[in-house]
């Protein structure tokens, strides 16, 4: 019940914040009848009807996972978006390494499996993705071979 | 006789070594996505999709590669289903009613052997039946302008909507979410940027890619994090496979039937594999009456759903190639590579590009045959896959995905973007919202947009013109009915839950 009721709220919110959006996009003198504002604002007010459905009737809730699983669920995301940083500047192997070590671990909490994991998956993802299809990637940043 | 000059056509394309090559790499590949707890058709050919694109390959063969992946796929799905009790997608849920309760038996290889042959008998009459269905469908197609093409993508929005979801609110929020993505960047028509809220990033607008992968792949790595990888080690041993010849025979009549059936769901925009896998089991159920031991693990009810799936993958391509329609999760993910390879479908693309289409229809029947081969007589080496562990298998996912989308763009924000769509992906599909209606919003968005503000400059901004053919009001109609419909029929139509130990 709550779950849905918030979701819905949420929902609400973003149709109406996106619909404010919406009105403030500038038109051109290339104008056609239905204009490039309608079809979004139509959008946001479906949406927004949903929204305010789901607050009036809402669904059973679905089985959250405990405080635990979400913290390892938001350290999972965390790795995630310091990987997609660190991609560029710091070459394939070693981020690759860390980041699939991490996710097996909070996968399957065992450290040895885990850190064998993050190797041979960053080593054998390489070889394939380099050599076999012969994607450009950068193993380690040109500054750290001497 | 067109078709079989079309269809030389299509041999002579498909059956060059290399074609033939990628065709059999794709069969085996897919069937290994498919085999492979926690990846499906969907998000299997998705992540592939990024990296099939930065290998160079051209359309033709691009397309050979991706299609073989997905019927191998389908193929594939009923291994896990049948051995370890989990579906690797929605419509493999039906194979395991009866395929899992059969493995437990004691029968896990008849099990297999038996549904392979639906799962071709299936596949390979819906691709005869696109054969023959999709250039007349094509014709019919040049009858479409604007305003019958905006009530399509309405009808498929509100047939996905109203049969594949369990909330009609929810799935009208997620088409709403996928439709509102679309409409970031640059406006097709007056080229002034809309809502990017002055990124620089999302003038371009939101890759369908990123979605689909961050959607399908990423979200699939936080629900193992959160069950911990445990579903998956419980599984029936595979001892032999022989051919069980007289399940076969007597199983024959269900899987034309089912054929037929699937194929018909598969061609429904917007309804697709899922409601063809349901539709079959549950018609066969009732033939069978209560007598027929529905449930407990009978051959025929492991023979249902394989052909009904199998036929509606097949059904699926057919508006998918004609109207530019997806019938399901993963045509819309294969429309999303028809868009990265820079192939409009639709009528035209059957008058102006004949070797893509027949090229794609040959190989579908050489993967067929393939198929067969690699999931009866050599089914074990497969089985052994589903032994990768959860631990290994998601990091590598992941990792795919990451380096996929990495190699497509170039840009750590497209990176940044999948891991929140994956985040999304796992709060909606908790919250029983489901996903596949983003995904066609942001694939259709702005055709839709572009269709109906296409009608308005036509009639002059008179809204009547959209019901102004009797095909647009037909659609209009199937699409209220569509929608509707389901909040009646829930209760005759109750899924059956899955089972459990």
């Amino acid at each position: 019940m709550a779950s849905d009721r918030i979701f819905g709220l949420v929902v609400v919110l973003v149709a109406l914040a996106y619909i404010a959006g919406a009105m403030q996009i500038q038109t051109s003198f290339m104008a056609d009848p239905v204009g490039s504002k309608s079809f979004p604002i139509l959008i946001g007010c479906i949406a927004t009807i949903c929204g305010l459905y789901m607050l009036v009737r809402p669904d059973p809730d679905p089985e959250w996972p405990d405080l635990k699983t979400v913290g390892s669920l938001a350290v999972a995301v965390v790795v995630l978006v310091a990987y997609a940083y660190a991609l560029k500047p710091l070459g394939f192997l070693i981020p690759t390494a860390i980041a699939a070590a991490i996710l097996s671990y909070q996968i399957s909490p065992r450290p040895l499996p885990a850190v064998l994991t993050g190797a041979g998956l960053s080593a054998g993802l390489f070889v394939v993705f380099k050599y076999a299809l012969g994607l450009g990637l950068v193993a380690v940043p040109k500054g750290w071979l001497v | 006789m067109e078709i079989l000059s079309n269809l030389a056509l299509g041999f002579s394309v498909a059956l060059t070594p290399f074609t033939l090559m990628l065709a059999v790499i794709g069969c085996f590949l897919g069937t290994i996505i498919g085999a492979l707890p926690g990846l499906g058709p969907s998000n299997g050919v998705a992540i592939l999709i990024p990296i099939t694109f930065t290998m160079g390959l051209d359309a033709t063969s691009a397309l050979v590669l991706m299609t073989s992946v997905y019927y191998g796929a389908m193929y594939g799905g009923r291994i896990s289903s049948i051995l370890l009790n989990i579906p690797g997608d929605e419509p493999a849920l039906m194979t395991t009613l009866d395929g899992y309760p059969m493995a437990k038996k004691g029968r896990a290889g008849d099990a297999l052997v038996l549904s392979g042959v639906a799962s071709f008998v299936g596949a390979l009459l819906a691709t005869i039946g696109l054969m023959f269905l999709a250039p007349v469908l094509a014709r019919v197609a040049y009858l479409f302008g604007p305003s019958e093409y905006f009530a399509l993508y309405l009808l498929a929005f509100c047939t996905l909507g109203g049969l594949a979801s369990n909330n009609q609110a929810k799935a009208a929020i997620a088409a709403c979410i996928g439709l509102g993505i679309a409409m970031i960047g640059l406006d097709t028509v007056t080229g002034m940027p809309r809502l990017t809220f002055g990124n620089l990033h999302l003038m371009d607008g939101v890759d369908f890619l990123v979605a689909i992968v961050g959607l399908f792949a990423i979200a699939e790595v936080f629900f193992f994090i959160e069950s911990h990888g445990k579903d998956t080690s419980i599984g029936v041993k595979l001892e032999k496979v022989t051919l069980p010849i007289r399940d076969i025979v007597s199983s024959g009549w269900t899987m034309l039937r089912c054929s037929v059936l699937g194929f018909i769901a598969g061609v429904l925009p917007g309804a697709g594999a899922s409601l063809g896998s349901f539709l079959a089991y549950m018609s066969e159920k009732s033939i069978a009456g209560p007598n027929g031991g529905f449930g407990t693990g009978v051959p025929k009810g492991v023979a249902a759903p394989e052909a009904g799936n199998n036929a509606a993958a097949g059904g699926a391509l057919v508006p998918m190639l004609t109207l530019g329609v997806p019938g399901s999760g993963t045509t819309a993910v294969l429309l999303a590579l028809l868009m990265t390879l820079n192939i409009t479908p639709g009528p035209t693309l059957f008058a102006e590009r004949p070797e893509v289409v027949w090229g794609l229809i040959a190989s579908l029947l050489i993967a067929n045959f393939v198929l067969l081969l690699m999931n009866v007589p050599l089914v074990k080496i497969f089985v052994r896959v589903l032994q990768v562990p959860a631990w290994v298998l998601l990091p590598g996912v992941t990792m795919i995905s990451f380096v996929g989308i990495y190699s497509l763009t170039g840009s750590y924000f497209d990176l940044l973007l999948m891991v929140a769509f994956g985040a999304l992906g796992y709060v909606l599909r908790k919250l029983d919202v489901p996903t596949v209606p983003i995904i066609l919003g942001i694939l259709l968005g702005n055709e839709m947009e572009e269709n109906l503000r296409r009608a308005m400059v036509i009639s002059d901004g008179d809204w009547t013109y959209l019901f102004s053919s009797p095909i647009a009001i037909g659609l209009w109609i199937a699409a209220v009915a569509g929608f509707m419909a389901p909040l009646f029929l829930r209760k005759l139509l109750k899924k059956p839950q899955m089972i459990t130990d």
